[in-house]
This record gives structure tokens, C-alpha cells and sequence, in this order.
């Protein structure tokens, strides 16, 4: 139930004790996870515990020179996002205050306290196009109309999933602001173009299906080995340096989801930096417009108050929903869960709760799976299919995967990306371990690739893993005694393996065309490096030495495919050539 | 103001006291000692009726008549252009004997967060004069890159070195960049003589005259150190933002820092986290790291260069491990290159610069940069790699392939790794030195690198060297 059109204060407390984020007050009539206003600068917490008089409240900006007998003000609800047109090519901070607007506010580059701003504009005008008529009988989330948000975006008005829905009596078309009235229902419900939410709670859907579509990220060893599913959750740990948020990246830039939620959970403000500067002049793959046009960032930066951090990942989940519940598939990078944990840690241990596993909170597992479930593939409550995909980065104390966040998020996602120290430090990257990762998602998306891909997509697949397997068992002997004291065979594997390790499996993120690889550019280099294989196998057996094998000139060109932006054509005279070269040899 | 003498508690660093009228969280108290010493101290708790606080200099002397006095305002540091060339203690009062500082403004020491919307990406290389990082590992102007040592390793000539080198390479339309270079230097617990290194150096190369110099050394108060480099900070944040200077920040030595941290969690028995360091303290060094940076629309930037010492060389202590989280990459200082007589003993394999990519290649510093680092990169890894297998079955079972791997491993320590902690190299000269030991490798080994780029540098006349110095050897 939403509190959201309530707009009833209630009567003020007064502050008790402040310790950092946490503050408690007397004599605050109060609900749990009520928002409320602290101190005499107003600012923003929200309550998280209630024992007798004393209600303890977490607050989302810095506490410095706050004391004991400043009142606190609560607004009688709950932390809800604003949703309506404007979200996307925004940047907002954990508590959806857009940060261009505080920036505006505050007349200065650093984040001064007590400064709220709502999270869309609300003075805007927004051209708005009728899809239904007076007299249609509308349900809750039925669409009563559209509006351009962006240029790649039509944004779907909705009828609020808490409304009871009835006949339309009235409908406007034209300009309005979001607080204007567009649409009028039998049953005095009046529908504009501003939502509510409370972050906390899912938004209501009618089925969660199985997802069956991949999420192509144009990252060859994500899409051709580890595939995610619209609709499917990911999870990317690995210790720091190892391209955790480069693979964030190239997926928010690369994924063919609709629309991308980025949270930057307390990392780095360069990194986010680079988003805002970087995203609105690349280009969307798929449409060609600006990628920002797709986007919504959450930016709460490591500085920034720890309450705000633990909020940020349900503002963005929150926002997400809100474009699934209008038919588009939404892709939600969270990075990183970790720093998620470690603010619900740090705001337990100042309430001094029993701490479970390494000071975690004991519902640490509980609150991560709550997240996760936020996402899949689903049928909406107006019959319109939608998706919400997660991909949450993991960053594990000393690289250990050990550690509580990594196995409780592991026992939930079903596709595991596992970052590789060893792999980041010389340099091959995406340095994706791929003995260790796994997407149990393969099954379910084989048919999508067979159909659209190759119909042999699966066996190249497992060909490649194949190699790859062979390969780590031979290195184990190799590391002992030599690669030249190995059967001419097996050298010939390792040759092989060493094309798929460094053509296939590594992609320059900062190259312009290496950067975003089709799916099917993915498949022809598989299938090339699999032609090398062939070919050399037939020039082995015909009494070939290994030696003037692998001296053949074409075969290093496997590894400037990824640059090549006619790949078909080279790919093709590639192998020619490859066939030609070694056919001479016998 | 209101005295009280009401302490009823003293606990390591903290004392606590009853009082009657709210204080304000995280502000700044006297107390004053019998003996008449005043010390100061903030607020870490603020209750109705009772307060703690933590001492900066320590509780010594300090006891239940001790009177109190609160100040009503968060802890602050008086700035001013005139710092630049002042040496100062821990807590920010001038300790070199010079005038007392008229300050022109004074700003609260913790410092409010930048807003990730008004920073500005940073990309301007910054010119080092050391190969390993330059070639490898760049810094830019706006970044924080730690210096991850170890007890008994030369990161102290490392940093003197950068600091003493380091310069923007000029473009050639010299455009009216009129913003100077400043230093400031931020010392926690180092010893007297390490202390002692720093000035003599600063003095010798004239370079105290653009820094400033904040003192705490190992027998100075634990207490104090956390507020040290946030004076540090704030003064640099000052001198970028507001005065337009490139300021490079050196804080020595943040294992220091963290200690105090956990000192003072202890005393407040707080629920340790992993190792008995405060949960918190991923948020406490964030917000330290993270005043690191550009802004848009100001010429100035703040580049920080941390230095920790690992404890047992061990980089997945705490303080390393969330320091590596935070910063934009690390430089790795190796004991093994240091016992093999190599200045600086940096280790380019697990040292990483995040900042990197953006900063180099063509208009920046030179088309080939991103290239030849990456090549050199893969091939060292190799070597290494091969340096284990050599130990068991020797030289001669390897292929020719393999043995110059091997080569190239032992010619890039020599040649590229030492070039000693006064040589200072351009980019160019570093980057042919690359090409040097690159051009080792027959053409097609080179796959990661563009083939005119190769055909533009690759010396087709030192092919057969290598073998020739390996039969001298």
C-alpha cells in the first residue's frame, strides 16, 4: 500500500543522540521506514528501528554540528522515487535528488546539506498523445497514453497499479506539466503523469516467466560462453583492478536492453564522471541516438553519506520496474553490491545489532535475494511483457570469494562472471576467468541463438570450451617440464587454445570497433580458429612438423579480427588462406 | 561560552563528559588541564546530558577537574596562499619558527563531497620522469594513485622523486595556463629521521617554497593523525579550486593513519570489522581519497599520491585491500627487484593506473603509448612465467621462442625498470627504450600492436643483439 498521496505531517520530535549517519529522537510519532526531516537544517533520514519513546532514524546526509534538542519533522511516509518523464538522461544521488539541479541549488561543485529537489521536474512540459478514449474502461498499468521522453524513448503513461481503474471520462491532449490532470476516471481518480513509489516494495506484476531471450551484450566471451538472459540476474566479483566496472560499462554502452538503470554504489566519482561525460556522445548500437537517451544514473559516489548508499540500489530497482511495467526490457548495473553490504553493516553496527558472518548484519542474505527477485522477465499487469535484468559487481575483501556478500549473492544469481586477478595483470582482458564462471542460462537461450545466430552455435560453443579445458589440463605439465617435451599433437592444441584465449576470449574495450562485437562476428571468429584447428590437424597427420605449423603466416591474422569492421569478407579470405598455406606444406 | 568540569570518564584517547545544553556532533572542544594546558579534542558522540570526545593530543594530564569548553563549531583550518613554503604540525599550527598565518578564510577540515556532476573527467598526463609508471602506468592531473610499499622499501625516494620531477609537458600552441604547481606533504607517524629525509630534500631542491608541509611524526599523538590529512586536503582543496594550483598531495603513511583509526574504535568499543579496524573504514578513507580530483570550469586539480606500507607484505590486509577499492589503480614497489638493485623497484605487472586509457595516445602524449605499454605488458608476464619453468629444466629445453621472452624479461629490469631515482625521463625517451627492447621480437610476435605503428618505430637492425649480449653474458 502507498502512502504516496498522503500528505498529512505529523507532530515534531526532538533529537536525542547523534552518532554519524545514525541519530535518534523522543517523542516523534512515527512508522517504520518513514521519511523524516532532522535538525534544524531539515535533513533527510528515514526511521529504521522503535523501541518505546526512542525511534532511531538513519540520515542520508552528513550529521557534523547536529546536536541534541534540534527537532525532527516527519512527513508521515515512506521513501517513494518520483516516476514520470524526465527520469532518463538524469543523474540523481541515492535519494533521487538529480545532481545537475543540486548543483543549480547549492551554487557550488560540492554537495552542501539540506538541500532537497524532486526527483523529475515538475514545471516541465510534456507533449501528450491520448491512446485511449472517453468511455474506455481502464485497469491499473493500463497505458492511457504516451509521451516522447527522449528521442529514443516513448515513455507510456500509466494508470497508477494503485488505482482501482473504472471509465474514462475525461482525456486532455497537448502540453501539461506532470502535475497536471490528463486523464479523469468514473471513480474520481484523477491520472497524471507523476507516480509515486516506495522503493522498498516491488511494483505489483501479473506473472514471472521463464526468460528465453539472451541480454547480447556484444562481448564475445559474455555472449558466446556466459550468457546473460533478459530477465536474468548476474553476478561479477573480483578483486580490485581486475575490470569490474569496465564490464559494467561495456554493458550499460553494449547490451541491447531498452533502457539501462546504472547505480554507482559508493565507487569512484571519476568513474562516474566518465559515465556523464562519456555516454551522452557515444551512440546506442541499436538506434544509433546517444546512449544517455536510454539511460539513468544513480551516482552515490564512496563520499557520499553511507545511508544514501544503502538506499541507491532501490531507487534504481524502483526505476527499473517503472519502465518494465510499460513493455520495455530494462538492464539494471549495480556496481557494488559490496559497498551496498558494507553501508547495511556499517548503519547495524551503529545500532549495535548481533552481528552475523564478518560483522555482516544477519539479514544480510535475506535483503540481497530480496533485490535479485526484483528482477526477471515479466507479464505485466496490463499484459505487456517486460524485463528487468540485474548485474550486480561484487567486490571481495582481498579478492576472496569466501567472503558472506559473494556466496549469498552466488546462491542466488544464475550467471557468474568471475573476475581474475591473475588475468588483469597481464593485461588480458575481459579478464574473465572462464573455468571458473558459469551462466546456467545456456540451456534456455541455445534455441534463441540457434535461431538467429547459427544453427551450430551450441556444438562451436562447446568446441571451444573443449579446447579450453584440454589446454588448463596441459599447461599443469607444461609448468613441469617444457612445451617442446610434449607430443606434437598436444603442442599443436596449445597452439590453438593460445588463438582462442587471445582472439576470442579478449576484446580491447578501448578499441572503436573491438569495443562491441555481433553476435555473429562472435561466432565466425569461433568458427575460424576452429578452421585453423581443422586444417592444421590435416597437416599434422599428412607428417607436418608442429614447427612449420604454426609458423604459418595467416594464423596470427586470427588475432586482428576483432579490429576488423568488414569481418565477414576477412574472415572469409582468412580462412581461405589459412587452408591454402597449409595445404602446401604436404 | 559555558566551562564545565564534568568529566566522568577517560579512556585512552577519549574523555567523557556531562553537560546541560546540546553540543553539535563532530565539534571542537578545549580542555584544559589543571596544569593549564589546553588541549583540543571533537565530538564523537552527542547525547542529551552526556558527550564523548576524542583528545588530538593525547588525555595525558588530563583529569576529572579538567575543564571543558565547546566551541560551537566543527574543527577548521585557516587557509591562505601564504602556507606555501610553511611547515606545520599535525593539527595545523606552525612549527618552523616563521610569523604567525593570517589566514584568508578557514574551511571546515571534512570537507563536503563534490558533486560527481560538476567534476570533470580527469585526462592530462602528468609527466612523472619515472618509465614504469609514465610508460605503464600513467598518472593524470585529478587522479589518487597509492603507493603500495612495504617495511624496509625505498617508496619514500619514490615519491620524493615524483614530486621532484613531475611536470605537465607543454603543448605546443603554449596556451595561458598560469596555474602553478604546488606540493603539499602530509606526514602520519613517519619517524623523525624519514621526517628529517623529506626536509632535506625539500630544502636542497628549493621545493619547500611551493609546499606545504604538515607534521606528524611517530611520537606525536595516534589521535591526531586522523585529522591530519584531512588538514592537508582541505588546504590542497583550497589552493586548486580557489587559487587555480595544480597540487600534488603526498600522504605518508596511511597504515599510520588507519591504526589510529582503530585505535580510537577501540576505545569507543565499537564492533570491529575485519581485523579489529572499524566497519567504517571504507567510508573514512573514501572520503579522504576521494577529494582527489577536477572540477569543472576551475584550472586547478588535486592529485593524490598515498603512500601505505603493507603489513606483511600482505595485500590483502585491510588497509591495502580498501584503499585498492577507492584509488584510480596502485603502484607495487617489490621487494624482489628492490634486492636486485633496482631503482625504483617498481613492479609494473600487479601496479595498475585506472586513469590510464584516457590520458595517453595521440595529442596526448603519443600515438603509440597504449600499444607499446600493452606489448610490453604481455611480454614481461611472459617472462616471468617462463623465469619459473627455467628453474627446472633449464635454459637449452626451451624454444628460441622462450629464451627471448627470458631476455626481454631480464633487459626491461635493467634497462627500463632501473634507471635510478635522479634520472629523469621524458615520455619520448621512455617510449623509444620500449621500442628498444620491443624490437627484440620478431614482427608477428607483436599482436597487440597496430601494424603501422610497428612499421613506423619497429628497429629492423638490433634483431640479432640479444643473442649476441646472452653469449656474453
Amino acid at each position: 500500500m502507498s502512502q504516496a498521496t498522503q500528505e498529512t505531517v505529523r507532530e515534531d520530535g526532538l533529537i536525542q543522540s547523534v552518532s554519524g549517519p545514525v541519530v535518534t529522537a523522543v517523542d516523534l510519532d512515527a512508522r517504520m521506514n518513514d521519511v523524516v526531516y532532522v535538525g534544524d537544517e531539515g535533513l533527510m533520514g528515514e526511521v529504521i528501528e522503535i523501541e518505546g519513546d526512542l525511534t532511531t532514524i538513519q540520515v542520508y546526509e552528513e550529521t557534523s554540528g547536529v546536536g541534541p534538542g534540534e527537532p525532527v519533522e516527519n512527513t508521515g511516509e515512506p521513501l517513494t522515487v518520483d516516476l514520470g518523464p524526465g527520469l532518463l538522461d538524469t543523474i540523481y544521488d541515492g535519494v533521487q535528488r538529480p545532481l545537475d539541479v543540486l548543483e543549480e541549488k547549492m551554487n557550488s561543485a560540492f554537495l552542501d546539506r539540506g538541500v532537497d529537489a524532486p526527483g523529475i521536474e515538475m514545471d516541465e512540459q510534456w507533449e501528450f498523445l491520448p491512446e485511449v478514449s472517453e468511455g474506455d474502461e481502464v485497469a491499473p498499468g493500463d497505458v492511457v497514453g504516451t509521451v516522447e521522453e527522449t528521442v529514443t524513448i516513448d515513455h507510456k503513461v500509466l494508470v497508477p497499479p494503485n488505482f482501482e481503474g473504472g471509465e474514462v471520462t475525461a482525456i486532455e491532449s497537448g502540453s501539461f506539466t506532470v502535475q497536471e490532470t490528463v486523464v479523469e476516471l468514473d471513480n474520481g481518480e484523477e491520472i497524471t503523469m507523476h507516480q509515486e513509489w516506495p522503493v522498498r516494495q516491488a511494483r505489483p506484476s501479473a506473472e514471472k516467466k521463464t526468460p528465453r531471450i539472451p541480454l547480447v551484450s556484444g562481448q564475445r566471451i559474455l555472449d558466446g560462453l556466459f550468457p546473460i538472459a533478459k530477465g536474468g540476474t548476474a553476478a561479477i566479483p573480483g578483486p580490485f583492478g581486475s575490470g569490474k566496472t569496465v564490464t559494467q560499462h561495456q554493458l550499460a554502452k553494449y547490451a541491447d536492453a531498452d533502457i539501462i538503470v546504472y547505480v554507482g554504489c559508493g565507487e569512484r566519482g571519476n568513474e562516474m564522471t566518465e559515465v556523464i561525460e562519456d555516454f551522452p556522445e557515444l551512440e546506442d548500437p541499436t538506434t544509433g541516438n546517444p546512449l544517455m537517451a536510454r539511460t539513468s544514473l544513480i551516482a552515490n559516489t564512496s563520499n557520499m553519506p553511507v545511508a544514501a548508499r544503502e538506499s541507491c540500489i532501490y531507487t534504481g530497482i524502483t526505476i527499473a520496474e517503472y519502465y518494465r511495467d510499460m513493455g520495455y526490457d530494462v538492464a539494471l548495473m549495480a556496481d557494488s553490491t559490496s559497498r551496498w553490504a558494507e553501508a547495511m553493516r556499517e548503519i547495524s553496527s551503529r545500532l549495535e545489532e548481533m552481528p552475523g558472518e564478518e560483522g555482516y548484519p544477519a539479514y544480510l542474505a535475506a535483503r540481497l535475494s530480496q533485490f535479485y527477485e526484483r528482477a526477471g522477465y515479466f507479464e505485466n499487469i496490463n499484459g505487456t511483457e517486460g524485463s528487468v535484468s540485474a548485474i550486480g559487481a561484487v567486490s571481495p575483501p582481498g579478492g576472496d570469494f569466501s567472503e558472506p556478500v559473494t556466496q549469498n549473492t552466488l546462491r542466488i544469481v544464475k550467471t557468474f562472471w568471475a573476475l581474475d586477478a591473475d588475468l588483469a595483470e597481464r593485461r588480458h582482458f575481459p579478464a574473465i576467468n572462464w573455468s571458473e564462471s558459469y551462466s546456467l542460462y545456456k540451456n534456455q537461450l541455445d534455441p534463441w541463438f540457434v535461431e538467429n545466430v547459427a544453427s551450430d552455435w551450441p556444438e562451436e560453443r562447446q568446441w571451444g570450451v573443449d579446447v579450453l579445458d584440454e589446454e588448463s589440463e596441459l599447461q599443469e605439465i607444461v609448468q613441469l617440464v617444457g612445451k617442446d617435451a610434449l607430443p606434437e599433437d598436444q603442442q599443436l592444441t596449445l597452439d590453438v587454445a593460445r588463438y582462442l584465449r587471445e582472439a576470442y576470449l579478449q576484446q580491447n574495450a578501448f578499441h572503436p570497433t573491438d569495443t562491441y562485437c555481433p553476435p555473429e562476428k562472435t561466432y565466425l571468429l569461433l568458427t575460424a580458429i576452429h578452421h585453423y584447428h581443422d586444417e592444421a590437424f590435416k597437416a599434422l597427420e599428412a607428417g607436418v612438423p608442429v614447427e612449420e605449423i604454426t609458423a604459418i603466416d595467416a594464423a596470427p591474422r586470427i588475432n586482428r579480427v576483432g579490429v576488423q569492421e568488414n569481418y565477414e569478407e576477412y574472415i572469409a579470405d582468412l580462412k581461405e588462406d589459412i587452408a591454402a598455406e597449409l595445404r602446401e606444406l604436404y | 561560552m559555558k566551562e564545565y568540569q564534568t568529566i566522568t570518564e577517560i579512556s585512552g584517547p577519549l574523555v567523557f563528559a556531562e553537560v546541560d545544553e546540546p553540543v553539535g556532533y563532530d565539534e571542537i572542544v578545549e580542555i584544559e588541564t589543571p596544569n593549564g594546558e589546553t588541549k583540543r579534542g571533537q565530538i564523537l558522540e552527542s547525547s542529551d546530558g552526556l558527550v564523548a570526545i576524542q583528545v588530538f593530543e593525547g588525555t595525558t594530564g588530563i583529569d576529572k577537574n579538567a575543564s571543558v569548553r565547546f566551541l560551537g563549531e566543527t574543527l577548521k583550518m585557516p587557509v591562505t596562499e601564504d602556507l606555501l613554503g610553511r611547515v606545520l604540525d599535525g593539527s595545523g599550527q606552525p612549527i618552523d619558527g616563521g610569523p604567525d598565518i593570517v589566514p584568508d578564510d578557514r574551511h571546515d577540515i571534512v570537507g563536503e563531497a563534490i558533486n560527481p556532476f560538476s567534476r570533470e573527467y580527469p585526462e592530462e598526463f602528468i609527466q612523472s620522469g619515472v618509465s614504469a609508471i609514465d610508460g605503464m602506468n600513467t598518472l593524470v592531473r585529478g587522479q589518487k594513485l597509492p603507493i603500495f610499499s612495504a617495511s624496509g622499501l625505498p617508496h619514500n625516494n619514490l615519491a620524493l622523486q615524483i614530486a621532484r620531477q613531475a611536470t605537465v609537458p607543454e603543448d605546443d600552441e603554449s596556451e595561458d595556463d598560469s596555474s602553478e604547481f604546488a606540493v603539499i606533504f602530509g606526514a602520519m607517524g613517519i619517524t623523525a629521521e624519514e621526517a628529517n629525509e623529506f626536509m632535506e630534500d625539500f630544502e636542497r631542491t628549493g621545493a619547500l617554497e611551493r609546499s606545504v608541509v604538515f607534521m606528524n611524526l611517530a611520537d606525536d599523538p595516534a589521535v591526531e593523525r586522523t585529522v591530519t590529512p584531512r588538514m592537508a586536503l582541505t588546504t590542497a582543496e583550497y589552493l586548486a579550486f580557489e587559487k587555480d594550483y595544480h597540487v600534488l598531495v603526498i600522504l605518508t603513511d596511511m597504515t599510520n593513519y588507519c591504526e589510529a583509526l582503530r585505535e580510537i574504535g577501540a576505545a569507543r568499543e565499537e564492533v570491529p570489522g575485519r581485523r579489529g579496524y572499524p566497519g567504517y573504514m571504507y567510508t573514512d578513507l573514501a572520503q579522504l581519497y576521494e577529494r582527489a580530483g577536477r572540477i569543472e570550469g576551475r584550472e586547478g586539480s588535486v592529485t593524490q599520491i598515498p603512500i601505505l606500507t603493507m603489513p606483511g607484505d600482505d595485500d590483502t590486509h585491510p588497509i591495502p585491500d580498501l584503499t585498492g577499492y577507492i584509488t584510480e589503480g596502485q603502484i607495487y614497489i617489490d621487494r624482489n627487484l628492490n634486492s636486485q638493485g633496482i631503482e625504483p623497484p617498481i613492479n609494473p605487472l600487479p601496479s595498475l593506473s585506472r586513469l590510464m586509457d584516457d590520458g595517453i595516445g595521440e595529442g596526448l602524449t603519443r600515438e603509440d603509448h597504449g600499444d607499446v605499454s600493452d606489448q610490453m605488458f604481455a611480454a614481461y608476464a611472459e617472462g616471468e612465467d617462463l623465469r619459473d619453468l627455467v628453474n627446472i629444466v633449464g635454459r637449452e629445453a626451451l624454444s628460441e621462442r622462450d629464451n627471448t621472452y627470458l631476455d626481454f624479461a631480464d633487459r626491461f629490469e635493467e634497462e627500463f625498470l632501473d634507471q635510478g631515482f635522479d634520472t629523469n625521463r621524458t615520455i619520448e625517451e621512455t617510449l623509444e627504450i620500449g621500442w628498444d627492447l620491443l624490437s627484440m621480437f620478431p614482427k608477428t610476435e607483436l599482436n597487440r600492436i597496430d601494424e603501422e605503428l610497428i612499421e613506423q618505430h619497429y628497429r629492423e637492425d638490433v634483431g640479432d643483439e640479444p643473442a649476441e649480449e646472452v653469449a656474453a653474458d
